[in-house]
């Protein structure tokens, strides 16, 4: 329950809003985790929030967290400079299961910043292209100027990955798409049949995408969402995340859509 | 355990019990009358006790009374489970000290009392080994809770006489204490005398009781014989007949999950206050919180763990808004996790049929009539 | 380039729609091309038409003083632009503006109305795959309302 140090090495602001942290353990080994886990990340002396690792698993490297500034901790991190020091606990949960994908299609889709917990998935799948079929990432967010991680983006275009943005509202010089994300499931090249499908996003477009998944043919259990709840131990013992059964923080966050579908038609569970 | 160890304590002899876990080192926290009620607190002395004090209990209601006897355990559960001495409400986690860009953390150190508890119920030992299980038996364990768990002397006591909002015979967890304890003593006021029937639960209660043997006043500790303990099985027989509630248990996980959305959860809403009272007195509730605490030169922090209730609005806290905004919706959660998700998650209910929830609801809301209303009205 | 004819029953709307209907309907058709941000149709006009589009992309957008243009939505190869033919008083309520070179089928609002009128079979058929194409839009919309990528649905992980 005790946060390590980790070093700022890196920062880098990805929107008006968002932005990624590179850190380093001050000593000691780095962080190992699978994609899709989530770390408590510290500052000091304000608060810890769960924040997905939104860098890749299977490299070395400095521990990457995107994070969006929209509350007290959120935004002391946002305010931390190269150098500081930040704590770090975890990882803690489940990750997104990508090797059952071997041999078949893998469809992302991605809400806004949902996007940064699914690009270890998509970085683990790209460094094993070979053992997959189509590789889909289908992404929504609020506006161009929210796009999060262009320069990846285009890099997966370039390792084969079917890419389609859309954007809630467009200036008239965006000439990519204007509408919500799950109006590109139907349009995308993947076989329903032999898919496994990735969802993260807000929890509204996580519930509309999976409903489009399964419309398309796409079996509930071979979708996988990640679900938010208030998290503040990450290891099931503060009971704040509690789903019903589930403690978000350790049976998931990420889920199966069979295993939550029915619990998420109810309101306020 | 054979028959044999089991003993005869005269009130006398209870001292001396008392006496001899002192002289281990033990802190003996016992029942005490204060402000009312029945509170634990360290003692000394069996005059320390609540002698001839029973209580009355019922929904939003709780008062002592004059029992008319020399009962030293005449009265059921008080408000205070033991909860707070191996879950302390507040508990530092850590403190940082920052030295220029550089944080340093120490984990806080665990330094528990050895506690004996005197007079614990068998309600309440289900909710210790529910704690158990809920903190200790998990990937990551609460440290600190099996640091002070590991250090209690248990003494529990048959319930003799329990109040009007118990149901442990519902929950299957009372009122005779079946496991958890070093000794258990069954409380006989007959025309045989005053007198404590003890029996050993572990090796280290049977060593105790060994000691005390030596020690004690031949007439204040003698051998049970077969009267006595036909005495004190009556006494639990006779106690499990009086309970004041009962809780039909019979498919109560499924009959919960199947009526998410049922009126009677907008019913208890308008009576219930969200004042979380129920979950404070409640010996099993476990949900916590933290809180981040610095100094004002920002150099260092401490993070604070502290308890918290489903039935505060930021339980649920999530970017802007509580995923559980309504009162319905957290007394559901609440009632739900204690007797439907808890099953789930930990393989027992989480409720021990203490009562504490109903005698201390402000509003008199009572679980069991909460529950029984969804089985009347089920679809 | 493939006819009208050999085109239309491969374009998702009318998929299923049976060969007769497809001939009648196929009647009102013309072929039309436009450049790289030439409209389809203003805000105002009468709404005549309806697009198939075949290739390119469409923005259905709109003007307001001071905050400029706004895209609504837009619509790719597979989709089509317009209703409003299809419900009084027959006016364009947005933009359609061409975002790139943009290919598409256009069909005589006023002509295929006439049909339906003469084949009530037919004219349900054809006004049920609109219903369809106004209720998934209507839907998006709903969701769109919700802003959920803004601050106040911020995403993951990212509460406090």
């Amino acid at each position: 329950m005790v946060p390590r140090p980790f070093r700022l090495v890196g920062r880098r602001q990805d929107t008006t809003d968002t932005f990624t942290v590179l850190l380093e353990p001050t000593e000691g080994d780095p962080l190992g985790f699978v994609p899709g886990q989530f770390t408590m990340l510290s500052a000091f002396g304000v608060g810890e929030v769960p924040v997905s690792v939104s860098g890749a698993a299977h490299v070395a490297g400095p521990l990457q967290h995107t994070v969006r500034d929209v509350g007290a901790v959120t935004h002391a991190l946002s305010r931390a400079s190269v150098g500081d020091v930040l704590g770090v606990r975890g990882p803690y949960g489940t990750g997104w299961d990508v090797a059952h994908g071997h041999g078949k299609d893998v469809v992302f889709v991605a809400g806004g910043i949902g996007l940064a917990p699914l690009r270890p998935a998509v970085l683990e799948v790209l460094s094993h292209r070979d053992r997959y079929r189509r590789v889909v990432v289908l992404y929504g967010t609020r506006s161009p100027d929210d796009l999060l991680f262009a320069d990846s983006l285009a890099d997966w275009q370039g390792q084969g990955v079917e890419l389609l943005v859309t954007v809630d509202y467009g200036p008239p010089s965006w000439a990519g798409r204007v509408g919500l994300v799950t109006t590109l499931i139907p349009r995308a090249g993947f076989d329903p049949k032999y898919t496994l499908a990735f969802v993260c996003g807000p929890e509204v477009m996580m519930r509309r995408s999976a409903m489009a998944l399964v419309e398309r043919g796409v079996t509930p259990d071979s979708i996988r969402v990640s679900l938010e709840r208030n998290m503040r131990c990450g290891v099931g013992l503060c009971g704040h995340c509690q789903f019903r059964e589930l403690f978000i923080c350790v049976d998931g966050p990420v889920l199966s859509y069979a295993r939550v579908a029915g619990l998420l038609g109810y309101r306020e569970v | 355990m054979d028959n044999s160890s089991e003993m005869i304590l005269r009130v006398a002899g209870l001292q001396s019990l008392i006496d001899l876990l002192r002289a281990q080192a033990w802190v003996v926290v016992g029942p005490t009358v204060r402000d009312g009620a029945i509170v634990h607190a360290p003692i000394e002395s069996v005059d320390q006790l609540p002698r001839g004090i029973g209580d009355l209990q019922d929904g939003g209601s709780y008062r002592l009374r004059q029992r008319g006897d020399e009962a030293l355990f005449g009265y059921s559960v008080g408000p205070q489970g033991w909860k707070s001495l191996l879950f302390p409400s507040r508990e530092l986690l850590w403190s940082g000290q920052r030295d220029g860009a550089d944080v340093a953390v120490e984990p806080a150190v665990v330094d528990p009392p050895r506690l004996a508890l005197l007079g614990v119920r068998s309600c309440d030992l289900h909710a210790i080994a529910i704690h158990d299980r809920v903190l200790t038996e998990r990937a990551v364990p609460d440290a600190a809770y099996a640091a002070r768990r590991d250090n209690i002397f248990v003494v529990a006591v048959t319930c003799s006489d329990p109040g009007g909002t118990c149901f442990c015979v519902s929950m299957g967890t009372g009122p005779v204490p079946d496991r958890g304890f070093d000794l258990a003593l069954t409380e006989l006021l007959d025309p045989a005398g005053h007198r404590f029937l003890v029996v050993p639960g572990t090796a280290r209660g049977a060593q105790v009781l060994d000691e005390l043997r030596a020690l004690a006043a031949d007439e204040a500790a003698m051998p049970a014989d077969e009267p006595d303990r036909l005495a004190a099985r009556d006494v639990g027989a006779q106690a499990a007949l009086r309970m004041g509630r009962a809780l039909d248990v019979d498919g109560i996980r499924d009959l919960l999950y199947a009526n998410t959305e049922h009126p009677q959860w907008e019913d208890v809403a308008s009576r219930c206050l969200a004042c979380t009272n129920c979950t404070l007195v409640c010996p099993t509730c476990f949900c916590t919180s933290v809180d981040d605490v610095g100094d004002l030169t920002g150099s260092t922090t401490e993070r604070w763990r502290v308890w918290d209730s489903c039935f505060n609005t930021d339980f649920s806290y999530l970017h802007g808004g509580s995923v559980r905004s309504s009162v319905s919706s957290r007394y559901r959660q609440w009632a739900t996790h204690k007797l439907a998700s808890w099953v789930d998650q930990f393989g027992t209910s989480g409720c021990v049929g203490c009562g504490r929830c109903i005698t201390w609801c402000p509003a008199a809301i009572d679980i069991t009539a909460e529950v029984a209303a969804i089985r009347s009205r089920e679809d | 380039m493939r006819t009208i004819e050999q085109y239309l029953p491969d374009h998702p709307f009318f998929a299923g729609l049976g060969a007769d209907a497809m001939s009648l309907v196929g009647g009102c058709a013309a072929n039309v091309s436009f450049a790289a941000d030439e409209f389809l149709f203003r805000e105002g006009e009468p709404a005549d038409r309806f697009f198939v589009i075949r290739r390119g992309r469409v923005a259905i957008e709109v003007h307001a003083p001071a905050a400029g243009t706004v895209v609504l939505d837009t619509a790719d190869a597979g989709d089509i632009v317009g209703w409003s033919w299809l419900v009084p008083p027959y006016r364009w309520l947005f933009d359609a503006r061409a975002v790139e070179a943009t290919g598409a089928v256009t069909f005589d609002g006023r002509c295929l109305r006439d049909k339906c009128e003469e084949d009530p079979r037919m004219g349900y058929e054809l006004t049920r795959r609109v219903i369809q194409v106004m209720s998934d839009r209507l839907v998006a919309s709903r969701v769109r309302l919700l802003d959920l990528y803004g601050a106040a649905g911020a995403g993951h992980a990212a509460p406090r």
